[in-house]
């Protein structure tokens, strides 16, 4: 069937941030289900890069909650669990694709050592299935096998993007955050990426949460998306139905601002 | 039965950019399919025959009314329904063709098709994505090609393979056949007249006479739901 009356993944409760006095975003609130992608779009400041830190426990929340339905059924509030349970879910069950490759990646490792990293946090040790894992990981993002032991300063931009993607599906997360994932590729390099990410998700079933100021990133991506302006959600929808059918004004600005290819 | 029921519809655009102007195009839609029937919206240009399919299908929001989509034993109301609701009904219940194809860069076409079958095994729904293609006559040495470079004709082709490929109880076609040439244009009348006898319920555009006929069981005329913008 269709799984229509599971529990959500993610549910998320008025979540709000204040730096200082100063707004990050306020009273964000939404529910997240296995195989779901949703995209938050808006402007540079509009909070959505802050909401991203929130929702993967990297910043704590200045009010609000945020509940994780954990492997075991039970639903867990991600700020009332111990860190290091908090470290373990971002280490295994969570991924997080930052926009700046170097930021996700340990750049003075091998592509190998990078993916194999995420599988020895969850206690692989046997090197040879490490390996293995590794080399089909690099497949999988269409990695050439011969380049493993390089490290990926030697890679172009793409390629460490696409290696950050496999560090992060190797231990086959049910959640993955990204943070304009296609920001600062060529064009070229974005299409095969954005396709790459469209196929993995949807193969793998996995809910996932994607920032971007990019609306075309956000319809080929997402099923859902958030429009979020000066801290606040303004408009959520379907992603093909708030794009062709927007109703706030600042909605309407955005969508009516791309330029025609 | 019906498989689609569409009650008191109405929709009108606020165009924020334009000082809030207000633009009504429908209001009072009514109507209602049954299994195995072909209901062709009918009227001029402008009078939203288009923004009805649009809204049937969840693309555009609906302001007033109800658009029930038989599910099972229960319907759904598409005016109401959250994301993950509609998206489910889309997977299986509610088919969309359009002529224009919007495609993810990079894929090859026989992928496009076959990844309207969400729930099928792949290697199964490849198969049934190249028998599709093969009825719209898109020459095979195409279908491993992604058709960014393909003729508009080759695409719109690829396209209806795709949108006819799932057999979802409600299928809402937008010109299908425009600019079609003959035998394109009776693959797509040989393929309503089938989903027909396995009991869809279908709204269409058409504004091809003789494709009217061919597949028409009932017209409504939409001028009278329209409001004069």
């Amino acid at each position: 069937m269709t799984g229509i009356d599971e529990n959500p993944l993610l549910t998320v409760e008025e979540l709000t941030k204040w730096y200082g006095r100063r707004l990050g975003c306020r009273d964000v609130s939404f529910d997240l289900y296995e195989g779901e992608v949703m995209a938050v779009v808006g402007e540079s400041g509009s909070g959505k890069s802050t909401l991203l830190q929130l929702l993967s426990g990297q910043m704590e929340p200045s009010g609000g909650r945020i509940f994780y339905r954990l492997r075991d059924g039970s639903t867990a509030d991600v700020w009332q669990m111990s860190e290091p349970m908090r470290r373990f879910l971002f280490r295994t069950d969570w991924g997080y694709v930052h926009q700046d490759a170097q930021l996700g990646l340990r750049m003075g490792i091998s592509a190998g050592g990078n993916v194999g990293e995420r599988l020895m946090a969850v206690g692989w040790r046997n090197y040879a299935a490490i390996r293995e894992s590794a080399l089909d990981w690099l497949n999988r993002v269409e990695i050439d096998e011969a380049r493993i032991d390089d490290t990926p300063r030697s890679y172009s931009g793409g390629m460490r993007q696409r290696l950050q993607i496999a560090r992060n599906l190797v231990t086959a997360p049910r959640l993955i955050f990204m943070d304009e994932p296609t920001g600062g590729l060529d064009v070229s390099v974005q299409a095969r990426l954005l396709d790459l990410l469209r196929r993995l998700v949807a193969d793998l079933n996995i809910a996932a949460i994607v920032v971007t100021h990019d609306l075309a990133v956000a319809r080929l991506l997402s099923n859902r998306i958030m429009v979020m302006k000066a801290g606040e959600v303004i408009e959520t929808g379907l992603t093909d139905q708030v794009l062709d059918d927007p109703c706030e004004p600042y909605t309407q600005l955005l969508v009516s601002s791309i330029l025609p290819a | 039965m019906r498989l689609l029921d569409v009650c008191n519809v109405a929709k009108t655009f606020t165009m924020h950019l334009q000082g809030g102007m207000q633009l009504p195009i429908l209001r009072g839609l009514g109507f209602s399919v049954a299994p195995g029937e072909c209901v062709v919206l009918t009227g001029p240009s402008g009078a939203g025959k288009s923004s009805i399919l649009k809204l049937i299908f969840g693309n555009y929001r609906c302001d007033e009314g109800r658009i029930l989509v038989r599910d099972g034993e229960a319907d759904v109301d598409v005016a109401t329904a959250p994301p993950r609701q509609i998206l489910s009904l889309r997977r299986r219940r509610l088919g969309y063709v359009t002529q224009f194809l919007r495609a993810v860069p990079r894929v090859a076409a026989l992928d496009i098709v076959a990844d309207a079958l969400t729930d099928t095994p792949r290697e199964r729904a490849r198969g049934l994505a190249a028998v599709m293609l093969a009825r719209f006559n898109v020459p095979e040495r195409l279908w491993s090609l992604p058709p960014a470079t393909f003729s508009g004709g080759e695409q719109q082709r690829i396209n209806l393979a795709r949108g006819f490929l799932p057999e979802t109880p409600v299928l809402l076609l937008d010109e299908p056949t425009a600019s079609l040439d003959a035998a394109n244009r009776d693959a797509v009348i040989g393929l309503v007249r089938e989903r027909k006898r396995q009991g869809a319920a279908i709204v269409a555009i058409v504004h091809d006479e003789a494709v009217r006929a061919a597949i028409a069981d009932t017209s409504i005329d939409v001028t009278r739901f329209a409001t004069a913008a």
